[in-house]
């Protein structure tokens, strides 16, 4: 009925001409044209950065991808692939001439093959209804991002996904076996399978954490664990960040290998407690949660050591829980800290870094005084045991000039993990929230090579480009965000403008 | 989500749409709970979509006819309020929502009719009574069967075909309540009884067991004549105006009844009278009237709610029946009241209280939703009817008569029938001792 969209932008031209045959792949409702419904898909979980898709297609199998993939490909038009939209690093930013590809319709979880403990599912099953598919046999998916009921599989294998308990258990690469994918030229490729260590040379390794920029999977097997036989979970209080830190950094150089060790600080806690009253112990500037599972003679030996660690480095209240109803709560004010924080502040900018876990206390202290000099408050909520931080800055989008002072404490917290031999993102990925700081991070060697490796899956750069490598074209736009002169334009390799 | 305190959207009044609107942060963890994300996987189809085309709709000033769509498939089963980390109350966005699209958006010929029809029929309970009796004609007759075998009246219209097969079983005539039910023994409290519309038109069996469980447990039961409709029908489709007169109606016949609280037993009714205050200032009321309103609104109780508070005095009898508990998304997600009517169903001897699978997603019947949007909802009572199955439970207990009446359709349909009943008629049952045989009729 709408379907030119009512007013500007109209669709620009070599799309309209591909609907046709976009209908015929997805169906009539697989194909979102009007630019109302478009709209909506204008922007992932970080909405900082939005565009409307040209078109949006709701595919339902891989065939289905591959045909539209190989559509794009013979107009040269660029796709953007997105899951659940919960990504904050503007990795599923849609791109205003391009296609837009959701998997939110694969939703179908194919097979739980418990003797050889994996799971074969699509890309856009939630991950957390992995871990509910396979409970019913003991077993479950160990990554475990905050978002782990929304976001989907594919969208983890996209960007590496971590979570709470990665610190024992590592991230989504240690637990994928095999995918299917459509290579940007549409072609149906398998990488890895059903058995462990594929030899020549690692593809999936590659794959997963590409943020799309080397295809889209269409069909995830991945690794399932059992159920460990015992958890234990415990949330210290401490009178400051810098006591909490002592007890994370005694854990586990105590040889205690905690499946995951959390830490929230007072701003951080406040959110929380407004959004679900998780009700931490009063008072507290810091929390730590200390997770441990296995056997549980283990488990119970090692509990004792961390519980009596913290106390030992100034926990003034120690609570434990050992059902997983107490551990819910234990754990309900750290999973909805993130979007807890809009309690506090109207609007607010996710970080995430990584720093080595020695260096904590001091690049903590630094966050503090740049906050403390810009005005602009910073949360802090991080997975401590692997020195992955996600710093939370607040801002009020009504105020002039806000966002910018916000985006350059962003930037500057960033800076601080590369000072202190870190890395721009733990978990979230670079999108293009992070695109033109990579280079503050690798030499035009680097990149260069980065570049080469993708163009060797995408030669055409019709894969989600402008995302994950620095662009002219992106970070010349964006004056102020990257200092000095653009490594490609001092190689002479590219032009800013 | 146990506490009535923190019921969502209480205390919102005040804040603009705007304001509210700018409460999402585009994080997504609403898209799981929401049953028409579920069926569809679209965004515009999601809370979070919504939210975004609300937004679109203040920033253009204009509302376009697909936004108005999406609005109308929302089922306003609120499960997004319970999943938002950020407090968002879509609740109060998406009533205020509706009332624009009421006034701004005009619908195709056949769905103004459909719903000048159900909004003619439905809030008032004596024109539901004129029905009764035609309609139990029809289904003595056997003509329903052959109707549902042949599919004749699904061609027609669906929306007819879905209100022929949700029409309760009817029996006998409508027995009168009178005024004042007396407490049973010592007299621990006064309190108002709403009868509604279409839970005294085609429930009165929920009415009779809810006023007998209260005397029971010590009540004196007020139950006002002049009462109607509590305008949530109206209030939950955007009709603000026709809300508004039931909501000034219903707040004047309990105003001077001198009850301690008001006692609601249909899920959808104690939502919208918790919030009467909002209902008022949507349609443009005077302050003082809102006022008169929110002070009522304090004093309303879910039966279940209420009897937890008072605490069993009565003794309950063995029932020997293995139920399911069904969670209204109006009590759940709307009023956040979720453990006291387990509570009250598990201190019920021999009587076994399963949860179902996936409570969170709404069973598709929603205040008129299953008429208005015939297909969503049956696909919605088909994903519900496969998890009751789940359960292997031969009673479905719920706090809301649409979703029994809803559910046990669906279960029909599927060929393997449930009973279903009223948590009031379970407590009556247990209380008076009666054959676990009386509830499971169907």
């Amino acid at each position: 009925m709408f379907d030119e969209g009512e007013g500007e932008p109209r669709m620009p031209q070599p799309l309209t001409a591909l609907i046709p045959r976009l209908r015929e792949i997805c169906g009539d409702d697989g194909v979102i044209t009007d630019r109302t419904r478009r709209r909506t898909y204008e922007s992932d979980g970080l909405t900082y950065h939005a565009s409307t898709p040209g078109v949006v297609v709701l595919p339902t199998t891989t065939d289905q991808v591959a045909a539209v993939v190989r559509l794009c490909a013979d107009a040269g038009v660029p796709f953007v692939p997105r899951g659940a939209g919960t990504g904050l690093s503007a990795g599923a930013l849609p791109h205003s001439e391009g296609v837009l590809i959701v998997t939110s319709r694969m939703r179908r979880i194919l097979e739980i093959d418990v003797a050889n403990e994996r799971a074969v599912v699509q890309p856009g099953v939630a991950n957390l209804e992995v871990t509910r598919a396979a409970a019913p046999h003991g077993y479950y998916y160990a990554p475990d991002p905050s978002s782990q009921q929304v976001c989907s599989v594919g969208g983890n294998i996209a960007e590496n996904s971590g979570g709470a308990h990665c610190l024992k258990y590592g991230f989504t690469v240690n637990h994928v076996l095999g995918l299917e994918i459509v290579t940007p030229q549409g072609e149906v490729v398998r990488l890895g399978g059903k058995a462990a260590d594929a030899p020549g040379y690692d593809l999936l390794g590659a794959f997963v954490g590409s943020e799309g920029t080397l295809g889209i999977a269409t069909e995830i097997t991945v690794r399932l664990l059992r159920a460990p036989q015992k958890v234990r979970t415990l949330l210290a209080a401490f009178e400051t960040m810098d006591a909490g830190g002592a007890a994370v950094s005694a854990i586990i150089s105590a040889g205690v290998l905690p499946a995951a060790v959390e830490m929230m600080d007072a701003l951080s806690i406040e959110a929380a407690e407004a959004a679900v009253a998780c009700d931490y112990p009063p008072g507290a500037g810091a929390v730590l949660i200390v997770e441990l599972d296995g056997p549980a003679a283990d488990v119970d030996a090692q509990f004792e050591r961390a519980t009596r660690l913290c106390r030992e480095s100034g926990a003034f209240e120690v609570r434990t829980a050992d059902d997983a109803a107490e551990r819910a709560r234990i754990w309900k004010g750290r999973k909805s800290a993130f979007a807890a924080v809009g309690r506090i502040s109207p609007a607010y900018i996710v970080q995430d870094g990584v720093v080595p876990r020695t260096a904590l206390p001091d690049v903590l202290r630094r966050i503090a005084e740049l906050s403390a000099a810009s005005g602009i408050r910073v949360a802090n909520v991080f997975h401590a045991g692997d020195g992955n931080l996600h710093p939370l800055v607040l801002f009020d989008d009504a105020e002039p000039g806000a966002s910018e002072r916000a985006a350059e404490v962003s930037g500057r917290i960033l800076d601080l993990c590369i000072e202190h031999g870190g890395s721009i993102t733990g978990e979230h990925g670079v999108g293009v929230d992070k695109a033109c700081q990579m280079p503050e991070m690798f030499s035009p060697a680097d990149l260069e090579t980065m570049d080469l490796f993708r163009s060797a899956f995408d030669p055409a750069g019709i894969a989600n480009p402008e995302k994950l490598l620095p662009t002219p074209r992106l970070c010349g736009e964006r004056p102020g965000v990257r200092k000095g002169v653009h490594p490609l334009v001092a190689e002479g390799a590219a032009e800013q403008f | 989500m146990t506490d009535s305190d923190t019921a969502p959207g209480a205390g919102e009044g005040s804040r603009s749409f705007d304001d509210l609107l700018g409460d999402c942060v585009h994080c997504g963890f609403c898209l799981p709970t929401c049953p028409t994300y579920v069926l569809w996987g679209e965004e515009m189809d999601s809370p979070r979509g919504r939210i975004h085309l609300m937004g679109q709709m203040r920033e253009d000033d204009v509302l376009s006819e697909a936004a108005a769509g999406h609005f109308d498939n929302c089922l306003g089963c609120l499960a997004c309020v319970s999943s938002c980390p950020s407090g968002v109350a879509y609740d109060a966005l998406i009533e205020s929502t509706r009332a624009t699209v009421e006034q701004e958006h005009r619908r195709p010929a056949g769905e103004r009719l459909l719903r000048a029809a159900v909004f003619a029929l439905f809030p008032y309970r004596r024109r539901l009574e004129l029905m009764r009796g035609p309609l139990k004609a029809y289904q003595a007759s056997g003509l329903n069967r052959l109707v549902r075998r042949t599919g004749v009246l699904e061609r027609i219209s669906p929306s007819l075909a879905t209100m022929e097969r949700i029409a309760p079983p009817l029996t006998g005539a409508v027995p009168a309540l009178p005024e004042v039910v007396p407490a049973r023994g010592r007299r621990r409290a006064v309190v108002g009884m709403l009868t509604g519309c279409v839970q005294g038109a085609f429930f009165p069996q929920v009415n009779t067991a809810t006023a007998r469980v209260l005397a029971s447990e010590g009540c004196d039961v007020v139950i006002p004549r002049e009462q109607g409709c509590c305008g949530a029908l109206s209030a939950h489709t955007g009709r603000a105006a026709e809300a508004a007169g039931f909501a000034r109606a219903t707040a004047a016949a309990f105003a001077d009844a001198g009850v301690d609280a008001v006692v609601v037993n249909s899920a959808g009714c104690g939502g919208t009278m918790k919030h009467y205050g909002r209902v008022l200032e949507e349609a443009g009321a005077a302050p003082e009237e809102v006022r008169r309103a929110e002070e009522l609104s304090a004093r309303v109780v879910d039966l279940s709610e209420y009897l937890v508070q008072l605490g069993p005095r009565a003794p309950r009898h063995p029932l020997p029946v293995r139920a399911a508990y069904h969670d209204a998304c109006h009590l759940s997600h709307g009023q956040g009241v979720t453990s006291q009517p387990r509570e009250l169903l598990r201190a019920i001897p021999e009587l076994e209280v399963a949860d179902l699978p996936n409570p969170e997603i709404c069973c598709g019947s929603a205040g008129v939703y299953n008429l208005l949007r015939p297909q969503a909802a049956g696909d919605l009572g088909e994903r519900k009817s496969e998890d009751v199955r789940s359960t292997g439970a031969e009673l479905l207990v719920a706090g809301n008569p649409g979703c029994s009446l809803q559910i046990a359709s669906a279960m029909d349909r599927a060929g393997e029938p449930i009973s279903v009943a009223h948590t009031a008629q379970v407590l009556d049952a247990s209380i008076r001792g009666l054959d676990p045989a009386v509830l499971l009729t169907r």
